[in-house]
């Protein structure tokens, strides 16, 4: 029994000690996620549309955001962004960010973050530009 | 001794749960099949080009229903507006009394929820032209101890119905400006 407790103590200090040493820098990192590779993720995230009505793109981001089961929680027509929040197995919240590029487009971007952790994984965002792609009748066009 | 075990153990849960953080899937952010059911559910057509009026009136309801509007932009046409109230439900708490001086712990129970609501109106300049408004709820119940334990949407089509028939009842009363 002593000698089972013994084992239990050491993995327990082992866990702390690595989880100790690995959190001084990661935890300070997360403040400008600096382990992500900013290009790759702005590209994942970004879509452009074909259109220059940024007040009705923006429109349509919170429909399709309220088709997705979210709430909007905040929108703003000036900055051109829309947040919006749901639960699903944690929290998750969405940032739609949507800016003239060009002549011609509007710029789409979408930053989403699931129970504290942001989500990089291209799939749920191509989910997401293709409920919008969809309500907006527009195609999607990835940027580099 | 049989406490330090325990303490061990309790720490290494935790770990263990601070380590099991929820990943993404496509699902998340797929539409659905309920989709369309929940989209009718939650819309209403009125025959009004006056969206500035259509959104008065909904503020006004808001505030009939006890809402606090924390947002609005009239550009986008966004309302959203929240409540604090009770959660507590005196079943559940004897239960939970009981299940803790069983347990010999501190008993966790639902005490206060907070009642979110999103407007969304949105114009159509179709033959005659109109104003769409959807409305969505959500709470986020939190326990004695101020955890949120609950975050969830909210809306039968009852709900809906009667959220529905005031508006329209609003909007007639702000066209007569009573």
């Amino acid at each position: 029994m002593k000698k089972h407790l013994k084992r239990i103590s050491c993995l327990f200090f082992l866990g702390t000690a690595l989880l100790s040493s690995g959190g001084c820098a990661t935890t300070q990192e997360r403040l400008l996620d600096s382990e992500t590779n900013q290009l790759q993720l702005r590209s994942i995230q970004s879509r452009a549309f074909e259109t220059t009505d940024q007040v009705k793109t923006l429109r349509t981001v919170m429909l399709t955001l309220q088709d997705l089961g979210f709430i909007v929680t905040s929108g703003e027509a000036g900055l051109g962004s829309v947040t919006g929040s749901k639960w699903n197995r944690g929290l998750m919240i969405i940032t739609v960010s949507v800016r003239p590029r060009g002549e011609s487009q509007m710029l789409v971007r979408a930053n989403c973050q699931l129970d504290k952790q942001l989500v990089n994984d291209p799939v749920p965002y191509q989910m997401f530009f293709s409920a919008l792609s969809k309500a907006m009748f527009l195609e999607a066009h990835e940027v580099e | 001794m049989e406490r330090r075990v325990a303490i061990i153990a309790c720490m290494m849960g935790l770990i263990a749960q601070a380590a099991c953080v929820p990943k993404p899937t496509p699902e998340d952010l797929r539409l659905t099949p309920e989709t369309q059911v929940n989209r009718q559910l939650q819309t209403r057509v009125f025959e009004t080009s006056d969206e500035a009026k259509v959104l008065a009136a909904s503020s006004a309801v808001l505030q009939d229903l006890g809402f606090l509007i924390d947002e609005s932009e009239q550009q986008l046409g966004l309302l959203v507006g929240s409540k604090m109230r009770s959660a507590i439900n005196p079943a559940e708490v004897t239960v939970m009394y009981i299940l803790a001086i069983m347990a010999r712990s501190d008993p966790v129970y639902s005490e206060r929820q907070l009642m979110r609501i999103c407007l969304v109106t949105t114009p159509s300049m179709g033959e005659p032209p109109s104003t769409s408004v959807r409305v969505t709820f959500q709470r986020i119940v939190y326990s004695n101890q101020g955890l949120g334990i609950k975050f969830e949407t909210l809306g039968t089509p009852e709900i809906y119905e009667e959220f529905f028939a005031r508006l329209s009842k609003s909007l007639f009363l702000e066209g007569k400006e009573l």
